[in-house]
């Protein structure tokens, strides 16, 4: 019955560290940076420069790397997909050949590329949700996007949604697995059958998934308005999120190194 | 003996970063006949207890013997075991899906293998059995009922597998005092009239006083005193008031009033009991 137990992208772990304390902004932003960056990098030291400053600011977070590898596992599949895909499409010099397949330098050199673009990509976005409780995340992205109020972007109510989304996937995973413990105890078969057979089998499972969520959205919104919630004009926030001279060195140190690793060719 | 456990512990999310201890080393035997309540804090682990009790999880250690078999050496059994051991679990209407009361009861029947011909036959005898009519209920929708009724065609659902022993997870929880009277008369029925073995959670002390005539407590895990309910009572109450578990209110009072020099029996379970004690009290005075 573990269905639902390896999920950890999306996991905050608490730590007393500089990482954590930082502004949810400076990290949301130094991720974009990241990630652009690896997609402009073309050289291998260049890569190695991210590596290690990846591994620095993982260090610095006092999170076990075991948390930050098990984020991977799941996609290993689709990186080794991608990379093998390469190793044989790309056009270039013939190194070895099997049968009608033929592996090329290029396609090498690119699986590889891409691989570990991939791999960069995940180990930077798992660092941000590790280090950063899912308030702080929304309230960052709210900020964030509070420059397109201008243009009608309800920056609030998207912030206000995602906060709520967060908070219940535990919940639902919670309920998910009782529904399905007590369709079992009833008799329930999940494994067998042909494909009709396996849909119509989840019937069980997900209306009363559904039911039950729409009698806590119900509840929760009966809540808030009981709380006299009206959405994002002139609300003020408990936790003031503030920009630090920490910040301000991190998000230095974080520019120099990402343009150090774009311009460093060998 | 019917249900073993023998050095059963369990974890939740074992060698992961969050893993919780819920059980360690259970040793537990249920006989066929007992009506079993089983007391203790919220996380102490009874509901994983209970869903060790009919296979729905593996122990982490240990192992679980029903009438003398390995349920887990035999993963093929694991849907016989659960004809023969009903599970309700806590707020059970919360798995309700179908559209009318006949097709929810049947739904575990059905996946059992019963006959078409004998489901109405098997739902009529499970509603029965919660003292709820099958003519005025079988096409209403589940949805429909009051909390007292949804709660106990939930636990119709489960006996119309026909199971030996069926297992409570705080069956009267949240329910108003009229319901839940209704419904414990029901598992006393099930209990005396059906002969099936009850193993109940509660929080209710007065109700496991009167009810069960062997009681578990749980603490942190593990299985800290298992003896009539006389016996809880009278040796062990400092104990679990030390564990902040509550005791029927006559209890308590039988034993206040020992405990400033009455000549009061402890272990007293029923007001009728308490009356004879406190009118000999009285007589005693007089005199
Ligand atoms: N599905 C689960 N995943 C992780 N931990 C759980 C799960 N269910 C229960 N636990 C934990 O196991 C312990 C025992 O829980 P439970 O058996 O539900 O206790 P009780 O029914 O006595 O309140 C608690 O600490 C609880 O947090
Ligand atoms: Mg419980």
């Amino acid at each position: 019955m573990m269905f639902f137990r390896n999920i950890t992208i999306g996991q905050y772990i608490y730590r007393d560290s500089i990482i954590h304390k930082l502004d949810p902004r400076v990290k949301i932003i130094t991720v974009i940076l990241i990630i652009t960056t690896i997609f402009l990098v073309n050289s291998w030291t260049g890569f190695f420069i991210i590596g290690f400053y990846l591994f620095i600011n993982i260090s610095l977070a006092k999170v076990h790397p075991k948390f930050v590898l098990k984020g991977i596992k799941p996609l290993l599949f689709i990186i080794s997909f991608t990379l093998l895909i390469h190793f044989f499409t790309t056009p270039g010099d013939i190194i070895y050949r099997i049968w009608i397949l033929n592996i090329t330098r290029e396609g090498i050199h690119r699986g590889l590329f891409i691989s570990v673009r991939l791999f960069y990509l995940i180990l930077s976005t798992s660092w941000l949700t590790l280090t950063t409780s899912p308030i702080a995340l929304t309230d960052g992205i709210e900020k964030l996007l509070s420059f397109l109020k201008i243009i009608r972007v309800p920056a609030h109510e998207i912030a206000m949604m995602m906060t709520i989304a967060l908070r219940f996937i535990p919940t639902l995973m919670e309920e998910t697995e009782k529904i399905i413990k007590a369709q079992i105890a009833r008799g329930a078969d999940f494994e067998s059958g042909n494909l009709v057979k396996r849909i119509q089998n989840f019937l069980p499972i997900i209306i009363p998934l559904f039911i039950n969520a729409f009698h806590r959205a119900d509840d929760l919104a009966i809540a808030m308005e009981a709380r006299c919630y009206r959405g994002g004009e002139g609300r003020t926030h408990y936790r003031q999120l503030s920009i630090n001279s920490i910040d301000h060195v991190f998000i230095i140190i974080t520019l120099f190194i990402l343009i150090v690793s774009y311009l460093w060719v060998v | 003996m019917f249900i073993h456990l023998k050095d059963v512990s369990y974890t939740y999310n074992l060698n992961m970063p969050f893993e919780t201890v819920a059980l360690k080393g259970i040793n537990l035997k249920v006989n066929r006949g007992e009506f079993i309540g089983i007391i203790g804090h919220t996380g102490c682990g009874k509901t994983t207890l209970l869903q060790l009790l009919n296979g729905l999880i593996e122990p982490t250690k240990g192992q679980i013997f029903i009438e003398n078999i390995d349920i887990h050496k035999n993963k093929k059994k694991l849907k016989e075991i659960r004809k023969k051991i009903g599970l309700s679990f806590q707020y059970p209407e919360n798995q309700f899906f179908e559209e009318n009361i006949f097709k929810e009861i049947a739904f575990g029947p059905k996946n059992m293998g019963v006959a078409e011909e004998q489901l109405v036959q098997s739902v009529k005898k499970s509603l029965q059995m919660v003292d709820m009519d099958y003519q005025s209920f079988k096409d209403r929708s589940p949805f429909s009922l009051s909390g007292g009724e949804m709660r106990r065609v939930a636990i119709a659902s489960i006996l119309a597998i026909d199971p030996e022993v069926i297992i409570l997870d705080e069956p009267t929880a949240s329910l108003d005092p009229q319901s839940c009277s209704k419904l414990l008369s029901v598992i006393v029925d099930l209990y005396q009239k059906y002969h099936k073995t009850i193993i109940m959670v509660s929080h209710n002390m007065e109700i496991m006083a009167k009810l069960a005539r062997r009681i578990i407590v749980m603490e942190k895990g593990e299985i800290i005193m298992d003896d009539t309910p006389r016996n809880i009572f009278q040796k062990s109450i400092d104990r679990l008031e030390d564990i902040g578990l509550s005791l029927p209110q006559v209890t308590y009072t039988m034993y206040k009033l020992k405990k400033i020099g009455k000549p009061v029996s402890s272990g007293i379970l029923t007001v009728e009991e308490a009356k004879e004690e406190i009118l000999k009290l009285v007589n005693e005075n007089k005199k």
